[in-house]
């Protein structure tokens, strides 16, 4: 639905010309339709560069932007400012802000209306519309009041409610929950799951909160300085050797108790979460193993849990119980060992 | 001693009120223009910018009784006169576009960037932009700058007195400075406290229920900035 290929955004300050900022360097994004995707990054590593070159609201110094098909940078024109059919694709995607924007002179249904204004909608289809929308997002009792009436959760879903009105395909998030408190954003995080699953609406959002990612997101991605250094699917980032994201999103805690020891991340994905793998790796071998850490959860609606164990004796005395765990079809991470070095340990 | 103070009063108001409505639709282009045009602007042209701002810093720093002189033969061109309340307008409204047009500048450059990146995302043109993002969000301080415009435009119109276009500053002039006529100096200046209080007060009402309408109850940081605005307008 979204790709990005090469896209690279180097800022230059107009007065040095020597001084130049590299915010996106050779970004290639892949978004499925009907997905939540989110990218994840510290701030300053590009994320919001990337957003604001997806529907242009900058323009990348290279690289391409394609949406639904569209080929966006093609329909650029020159200058700073967006021609006629640039314009038309923005309205085709939504955007929902980090503080929202909405416009304090206007009442909360007025706020909906604008993007039809923009479309040139008729007033009944406008107001129709906009309670329509507004009912959607559970704010239909406020149509009236002011966004200065509303709390911060309320203003947000005026924002998606208005993202919405122009009925865009893609929704963009620019770190919608990041203003927020935890309750308020896991309503609103709900919201844009339901919106996700009820309207076929892929969304693409930005954050930096790794519970957003663990709530709703269907794949993601991982920035550093202006690149994606891991993405996929939120199975396949936890099936990836090393993945950061995975950790992440699973962080499993414990410290080896002695030196000879070996700690090793075993994380359990659907069915053989029901296996009761590490009794029988005991019984098998006839080791002790203690359970430093372990948690089981959700992640993208699936059942995933991640446990930390600590066998006795150094790596080298425990690769065959360390295979046994892998044949039971588990992802086995060993702390202190090179991932390289793991996949050579399971030939 | 009445008909002739009403008459000035009358002068007065005239005067101001066609100069205000002149340097209104005059200034708020020409405001809006200079944050368009401005670096980063959506309109950016750094040249123009740079030429419309020097045009508006010499405007506005010009000493209004010199302005009046300087334009008498535009203000002939125009009016075919120099004196009487109709050719004071036009240097009073000449010298107030471009003062009104910075007070719009600073006005519509408080609009939060975010307000136009969000109806930039909707597929909103620049007229969009300026028409329901900047003027709308920005008319409670438009109003504060229109009430400051008014109140040195009353301030200017005492000096279009002294050419002859009538008004309480020409009789302060006349019957208070050159006849020695204390009494009706003061009445002239107990009636120019009087309008500008009025003035003051409605536009502050005004500003502040357009403020109260958009849901900002209680003195927040805005409402205090404008106290403020109010505070620098009165010493104009």
């Amino acid at each position: 639905m979204i790709t990005t290929s090469g896209l690279t955004k180097i800022y230059r300050a107009h007065r040095s010309r020597g001084r130049e900022v590299t915010a996106l360097d050779g970004v290639d994004l892949h978004v499925r339709e009907g997905e939540v995707y989110g990218v994840i990054g510290q701030s300053g590593a590009g994320k919001s560069s990337l957003i604001r070159c997806v529907n242009l609201l900058e323009r990348p110094t290279a690289g391409t932007v394609t949406v639904a098909g569209q080929d966006l940078t093609a329909l650029a024109g020159r200058g700073p400012r967006a021609g006629r059919e640039l314009r038309q694709a923005r309205s085709r995607i939504g955007m929902v802000f980090q503080h929202f924007n909405l416009l304090s002179s206007r009442t909360v249904q007025d706020n909906v209306e604008l993007p039809l204004e923009i479309l040139g909608k008729s007033g009944k289809e406008r107001s129709a519309k906009a309670l329509e929308l507004l009912d959607l997002v559970g704010l239909a009792d406020k149509a009236k009041a002011y966004p200065a009436q509303l709390s911060g959760g309320q203003k947000q879903r005026v924002g998606i409610a208005r993202a919405l009105a122009g009925d865009p395909k893609v929704l963009l998030s620019d770190e919608a929950t990041s203003a927020l408190d935890p309750e308020t954003t896991r309503s609103i995080l709900q919201l844009l799951r339901d919106l996700n699953r009820q309207l076929g609406l892929t969304v693409l959002l930005i954050t930096h909160e790794m519970n957003v990612v663990k709530s709703i997101c269907d794949s993601a991605a991982l920035m550093e300085r202006g690149r994606i250094v891991e993405s996929g699917t939120v199975g396949e980032l936890l099936a990836t050797p090393g993945s950061e994201l995975a950790a992440a999103l699973f962080p499993v805690d414990g410290e080896a108790t002695g030196t000879d020891r070996t700690v090793v991340d075993v994380t359990f994905q659907g069915e053989a979460a029901t296996q009761p793998v590490i009794s029988q790796l005991s019984r098998t071998y006839n080791i002790d193993i203690s359970i430093l850490g372990a948690a089981i959860d959700t992640v993208g609606g699936l059942q995933v849990g991640r446990m930390r164990i600590e066998l006795p004796g150094r790596y080298e005395d425990n690769v065959v119980p360390i295979g046994f765990l892998r044949e039971q079809g588990l992802q086995i991470d060993v702390l202190g060992q090179e991932p390289v070095l793991l996949r050579e340990g399971a030939k | 001693m009445q008909p002739l103070l009403s008459q000035a009063c009358w002068d007065t108001l005239y005067m101001v009120g066609w100069s205000t409505l002149i340097a209104v639709v005059g200034g708020l282009p020409l405001g809006v223009l200079l944050v368009l045009t401005d670096r980063g602007g959506l309109l950016q042209n750094v040249v123009a910018n740079k030429v419309v701002g020097q045009v508006v810093n010499v405007a506005r720093s010009m000493p209004f009784i010199i302005l009046m002189v300087a334009l008498m033969t535009f203000t002939r061109a125009i009016t075919g006169t120099t004196i009487g309340r109709e050719a004071a307008i036009v240097p009073l409204a000449i010298g107030a576009i471009p003062f009104f047009a910075r007070l719009v500048e600073t006005a519509v450059r408080e609009v939060d960037g975010g307000l136009v990146e969000a109806v930039q995302s909707m597929g909103g043109n620049t007229w969009t932009i300026v028409r329901k993002v900047l003027v709308p969000e920005s008319l409670p301080s438009l109003i504060s700058s229109t009430t400051t415009t008014i109140v040195a435009l009353i301030g200017y119109s005492a000096m279009a007195g002294t050419v002859g276009a009538g008004g309480l500053g020409d009789i302060a002039i006349r019957y208070g400075y050159q006849r020695f006529e204390t009494q009706l100096m003061w009445i002239t200046v107990a009636i120019l406290a009087v309008v500008i209080s009025l003035i003051q007060f409605a536009g502050d009402y005004a500003a502040r229920s357009l403020h109260r309408r958009a849901g900002q109850s209680g003195p927040g940081p805005r409402l205090r900035l404008l106290k403020a605005s109010t505070a620098t307008s009165k010493t104009v």
